[in-house]
């Protein structure tokens, strides 16, 4: 495989699988690893925001770039450790504070209607309009209880979406 | 919410190509909007889709794995395997390969002694000179093939010299076209490649007749569709032979075909090729090797096994776009072929998807 340590140890996955808390199987770490190995090309030991961008299915989804701020350089480890959010096993606790995250852009803990609007913005992109979103979100958020100018921490974020549960899954192809 | 049409832009390469890659993409709803009244807090808040295939995309995606060459299992690991395997190394490296370059020198000789003396010789008789060129160029890549003991199995009719008609192939390394070459002379359309590689097109290719084009060249698009379009016209002209892929593939996965070839209002007779991997990997992983390392590894393996099926020729049919012409040849080859297609832009190895990309993506 031309990277450093291109064979992982028992000891290696089982670190590795700790530090994830057990989402992931070994058998998953296993082939985790080589497709962290297939994207950093040369072997550095993290994936590049270049190399994440050289995944067309990647670039053009509209979240990208929001998930390349949290996963660019991220040694493999910790890549696992941020996957391990999208593990079948992986609780609704953990998702929505994923999601959380990605909303929340400047890390301050608290996302903003102006938070909201921006991710808004990636996602529906040019068939809505800057104000026609503004009163979306408006309206939809006075009829959950919320005004414009209060803030949603993680625990209302939890409120809203973990009743229902999150269906935020991905299978890792273990040949 | 609906896509609202194909956005097109006339400067990028990757577009205009591909048909409804709405239809190929996985359907992941940006908002799931209901008639307004119904939209809660928890629909627009629920990203999960999105976040899904964005995350499935970095663990897994059809893209890379086209181009992902599957390093040969080791076999030597036993007592009586490994000084088996070392036998074998002696024999592949220090008997055969000496002899295959032997032979391919002898080949050189042959072909450069009578070449040379017909190019210039017979330089008024057009055709006669034509017909001995194109014999002389089988000849050499049958000595090609020879050094690489290649073992190739050809099925259906031979291409028949008829005018108004190109093939198409799947494209794993450039020895498909020396394996293609060897029974028929093609003509064939190129990228422009630096070194003796680059020497071998301008000197011999040229007798069989070939196309250039550069691939980071817009404009050359327009200039290369014209030369089709006379080449294909001529009636002395030899065969033209495309790949529209574009590019190398891991002979696992066709990528999406460039309309090109099918928009030049004659038959297109497809060919499949696929390669038994058994003793070597012929995918030519450009990024990894160097045309002369992969020739090397080719020589020296026990051999290349590849089928050939020359497929039957298609026609556009009534109201079909090219676009959708091509990718019917490109199911015929694949099934042929036992291939995988994606629904991707070959192009994409060498640039980044446009942001244009991504909006047509976004309410889908």
């Amino acid at each position: 495989m031309g990277s450093a340590s291109s064979m992982l140890t028992q000891y290696d996955i089982e670190e590795v699988q700790e530090h994830c808390n057990h989402l992931f199987s070994q058998q998953e770490i296993v082939c985790l690893y080589e497709r962290f190995c297939q994207l950093d090309r040369n072997a550095k030991g993290f994936i590049s925001s270049d190399e994440f961008l050289s995944i067309p299915e990647f670039v053009m989804n509209p979240l990208s770039q929001r998930l390349l701020k949290m996963v660019d350089g991220l040694n493999f480890k910790d890549f696992v450790a941020f996957l391990s959010a999208f593990s079948t096993k992986a609780g609704t606790h953990q998702k929505v504070e994923l999601i959380f995250k990605v909303y929340d852009s400047d890390r301050n803990g608290k996302v903003s209607f102006k938070d909201i609007l921006e991710v808004l913005k990636d996602l529906s992109g040019s068939y809505m309009s800057d104000d026609q979103r503004e009163e979306v979100l408006g309206q939809v958020l006075k009829e959950a209880g919320y005004s414009k100018d209060c803030y949603l921490t993680l625990d209302d974020f939890i409120k809203v979406l973990g009743h229902s549960g999150v269906k935020m899954d991905v299978e890792v192809p273990v040949d | 919410m609906n896509s609202s049409g194909v956005l097109k832009s006339s400067s990028s390469e990757l577009d205009l190509d591909r048909p409804n890659i709405e239809d190929y993409l996985p359907s992941g709803a940006a908002i799931q909007q209901e008639p307004r009244g119904k939209l809660r807090l928890h629909d627009l808040l629920d990203i999960s889709p999105t976040l899904s295939e964005a995350a499935g995309a970095i663990v897994d995606d059809s893209f890379t794995r086209c181009f992902k060459s599957n390093p040969p299992e080791p076999w030597n690991w036993n007592i009586y395997l490994f000084p088996l395997w070392c036998f074998g190394v002696f024999a592949r490296y220090l008997i055969i390969f000496p002899t295959r370059v032997l032979v391919l020198t002898i080949g050189w000789i042959i072909f450069l002694s009578s070449f040379i003396p017909v190019h210039f010789l017979l330089k008024g008789h057009d055709k006669l000179r034509r017909s001995i060129e194109r014999s002389l160029v089988e000849m050499i890549c049958s000595f090609f093939v020879a050094s690489w003991t290649g073992v190739v199995r050809y099925h259906g009719p031979r291409p028949s010299r008829r005018p108004k008609q190109v093939f198409v192939a799947n494209h794993t390394s450039m020895i498909d076209f020396i394996v293609l070459e060897q029974m028929t002379a093609f003509a064939v359309i190129m990228q422009k490649h630096p070194g003796w590689v680059g020497l071998l097109q301008s000197t011999i290719l040229e007798s069989v007749g070939c196309i250039w084009f550069n691939r980071s060249e817009a404009k050359d698009r327009e200039i290369v569709a014209r030369k089709l379009r006379e080449h294909v016209q001529g009636a002395d002209n030899n065969p033209l032979l495309i790949f529209p892929e574009g590019t190398c593939v891991n002979n696992h996965y066709t990528v999406m075909f460039k309309k090109g070839a099918f928009e030049l209002g004659c038959t297109v007779c497809p060919v499949a090729i696929k390669y038994n991997k058994i003793f070597v990997d012929a995918f030519w992983n450009s990024r990894k090797q160097s045309f002369t390392k992969h020739l090397l590894q080719l020589m020296t393996s026990w051999a290349v096994v590849c089928d050939v099926w020359y497929l039957e020729p298609q026609n556009l049919k009534p109201g079909e776009t090219p676009i959708e012409f091509a990718e019917r040849v490109r199911d015929i080859i694949s099934t042929r072929a036992g291939l995988k297609m994606v629904p991707w832009d070959g192009y994409l190895k060498y640039s980044r998807p446009s942001p244009k990309h991504r909006e047509r993506n976004i309410g889908s």
